[in-house]
């Protein structure tokens, strides 16, 4: 069964038999993985472009490792924002880009909606790898993904979402992807940091991370932006750190048996103390293996289609 | 000119006049005969049957942006006066953020020239501080001499409640407006309402009360000054609920709401279209249950479209990229009478008090009567024909409108304004 769109956007409207199709198809890449030679031919002769508008060392590495271990031809495309006014437009690049006759493209923006903005310039199949604090899709995917090989499933699964929630792009899109699969998802962090009206998305905002430490099997902590401008958001470091930061013996005197997932980069001595960044609860450097076999699943599905 | 106009129903409500089967006959752009049953073969040069068709007092957009000077590859004052025309308009009053700004005499005159000869009449607005920086008053007794007919540092409000109390003191000795864009500088960062739909879409949030805060101000410094505050397109219910409280109070408070802003909610953002990037953003349902409540209890005065022209190669960015603002004055009468006159929020005599009277009293302009010896200055409207938007057609220069392709019942067909007539799309007098 093929997936139901030929882009991947975002994960809101994504149906459950396409994120389980994802899923299913990620476990037979990622014994590719671990073979010593680690490629298929599958997508032999595609061309994919991974057009990064903002920084972002890990994402686009892990998809050029998945597209070249899919036999794809890759190709990075790397434009600096500061250079965005003065440049070409967006669209003009984009136009450059088809008219070299390519398959896939795969962008990540500073500004929300842009994805979608390519899917009416272009006819190839667009893959969003973070817009603003919009989505990121394939993030969403490889921790479920991860989650469901650590605990085996996701419904019903309590899972909760720690930290900057209005300034994250991994946020919305893991809260789409986990309450479509049937988990009960909540959000922590403090009060500036959680986006209006939340709730309606059917998430519960909790403010005390040892609560949000009780009454869950997960938590997704995310990064905190320690920019100038983010900075108004919460008085100091050390306040965060006090009153959001998970550390071990937070876990231990609230609960022993929890998972730990990090998008990274950490801030270690922030959002985690090291401890739990290199502890015994933590998958990250999991989530970083199951991106690949993530984004390979993603682009041979979506590269096939046609 | 000589043209005698048939069967019309007259409806003026300045004048307490509505009747049906009327004959108008004009003379050199003055209304030589008016009444029924006229018969003038052999002395009009023209007649024109007009059965069914509503002719009301001009039609005036009071807050349009003409980019001239600065920006003609987006709109000249001749092509906005010609979409204002196609829209049923016989005047307009143009916002000062041209390049250079409406912030002297000659950059008055220069528009006043401009528009000497045209159908439309255009009123200058200019601004209340010079370059609208917010510094150092305008000459305002100067620019009011020269034709200026409010003052306003529209795009942003004015910056410092100081320099605001100066302007409302000084304006008030020449009996002009202040036009407010009621936005707080310091939370005006955002490309979208902030509630639901900016944390789904994604887009950086602009609250409501960013608009409330400088309504509340302006409003406290009205009273204060005794002055005349305008505030411009209002978009938040809380807004709307302030103005109603200080007209009640007798503060000297008018507000304009844009068609945008009664028509559509933030939900239609989920696009992206940057032709719905408008500031102030689009808002909630609850926002426009709140303003077509204002509109029929006559706390919203008046209906302006905020014309704003921009190229498609600024609205074809990024949605934060793109500027804000769509066209309007083709598209403006005819959403005000699909969704205010034929959904019965407002009836025909309360939508020609929003689009003629009211915004007239505001900049102290006089009401078109249907009398003899009078000028001519009426709108022509079809309440019913059913059309559809097409921006291609557009007799402004830019085409960013969210409204392409919309089906709309009613428009206007024509104006009569300065000896001239405009009908159906071309020009009989």
């Amino acid at each position: 069964m093929p997936l139901s769109s030929r882009h991947l956007l975002g994960m809101q409207n994504v149906p459950k038999e396409d994120i389980q199709l994802i899923l299913d198809t990620a476990n037979t890449f990622k014994e590719i993985l671990d073979r010593p030679i680690k490629r298929v031919p599958t997508l032999q002769g595609k061309t994919v472009v991974n057009l990064f508008y903002e920084n972002s060392t890990r994402t686009r590495i892990s998809f050029e490792l998945a597209e070249k271990r899919l036999s794809a031809d890759a190709v990075n495309f790397s434009v600096s924002t500061s250079s965005v006014s003065k440049g070409e437009s967006l669209k003009d690049t984009v136009k450059n880009i088809e008219a070299m006759k390519v398959d896939m493209i795969v962008i990540r923006h500073s500004v929300a909606g842009t994805p979608l903005m390519l899917t009416k310039l272009c006819d190839s199949n667009i893959i969003n790898a973070g817009d603003g604090v919009h989505e990121h899709p394939t993030q969403a995917l490889l921790d479920l993904y991860t989650i469901r090989e650590k605990i085996g499933k996701l419904e019903n699964l309590k899972v909760c979402i720690v930290g900057d929630i209005a300034h994250s792009r991994v946020a919305l899109s893991n809260i789409f992807a986990l309450k479509t699969m049937g988990a009960k998802v909540s959000v922590c962090g403090p009060s500036t940091m959680i986006p209006k009206q939340i709730e309606e998305l059917g998430v519960d905002i909790i403010y005390s991370i040892d609560e949000a430490i009780q009454e869950n099997d997960v938590l997704n902590v995310l990064r905190i932006q320690l920019e100038r401008k983010a900075r108004e958001y919460f008085p100091s470091i050390r306040e965060y750190v006090k009153y959001f930061g998970i550390n071990s013996e937070r876990l231990e005197k609230n609960k022993k048996d929890i998972l730990i997932l990090h998008p990274g980069p950490i801030n270690r001595g922030v959002e985690l103390a090291s401890d739990v960044a290199d502890g015994p609860y933590q998958v990250i450097l999991q989530q970083v293996t199951n991106g690949v076999a993530i984004r390979m699943a993603v682009l041979y599905l979506l590269g096939t289609l046609n | 000119m000589k043209i005698l106009l048939k069967n019309l129903t007259a409806i003026n409500p300045e004048q307490k006049l509505n009747e049906k089967k009327i004959d108008i006959l004009l003379v050199d752009g003055k209304i030589a005969e008016f009444g029924q049953n006229l018969d003038y073969d052999e002395r009009s040069n023209k007649i024109i049957d007009l059965s069914g068709k509503v002719i009301t007092p001009g039609f005036i957009d009071i807050h349009v942006h003409l980019r001239e000077p600065g920006r003609e590859d987006e709109e000249t004052i001749e092509s906005g006066c010609k979409a204002a025309a196609v829209g049923g308009f016989t005047a307009v009053a143009c916002m000062p953020n041209t390049e250079p700004t409406i912030d002297s005499a000659e950059v008055v005159d220069f528009i006043k020239n401009k528009s000497i000869n045209n159908i439309v009449n255009v009123f200058p607005v200019a601004a209340a501080t010079v370059g609208r920086k917010g510094e150092f008053l305008t000459p305002m007794l100067e620019l009011k001499e020269a034709g200026a007919v409010a003052f306003s540092d529209d795009g942003v409000a004015i910056k410092t409640a100081s320099i605001l109390k100066r302007a409302m003191e000084y304006s008030k000795m020449i009996d002009l407006p202040i036009i407010e864009h009621c936005e707080d500088e310091s939370l005006a960062f955002g490309s979208m309402n902030e509630g639901i739909n900016s944390t789904l879409f994604g887009l950086p949030p602009l609250p409501s009360v960013s608009e409330d805060l400088i309504v509340m101000r302006d409003i406290l410094m009205a009273q204060y000054t005794g002055a005349r505050v305008h505030i411009a397109h209002i978009s938040s219910a809380n807004a709307v609920k302030m103005v109603r409280e200080a007209k009640s109070k007798n503060i000297n408070v008018t507000a304009e709401v844009t068609p945008h802003h009664f028509t559509l909610t933030d939900e239609a953002l989920k696009t992206y279209d940057t032709n719905l990037k408008i500031n102030p953003p689009l808002r909630t349902q609850k926002d426009i249950e709140e303003i077509l409540l204002a509109l029929k209890d006559g706390t919203i005065d008046c209906i302006a479209s905020d014309h704003a022209p921009h190229s498609p190669e600024e609205k074809e960015l990024e949605f934060d990229y793109a500027p804000s603002g769509i066209v309007g004055l083709e598209t403006s009468v005819g959403l005000a009478l699909t969704e205010l006159v034929h959904k019965k929020v407002l009836s025909i005599d309360e939508l020609i008090f929003k689009y003629s009277i009211n915004p007239r009293k505001i900049i102290n302009l006089s009401i078109p009567l249907f009398k003899v010896g009078e000028k001519a200055e009426f709108t022509i409207l079809d309440l019913d024909e059913i059309w559809t938007v097409n921006k291609e057609k557009f007799a402004s220069k830019s085409k960013n409108t969210p409204f392409d392709k919309r089906l709309l019942t009613g428009r206007s067909i024509g104006i009569c304004n300065n000896g001239r007539m405009f009908l159906n799309g071309e020009f009989v007098a």
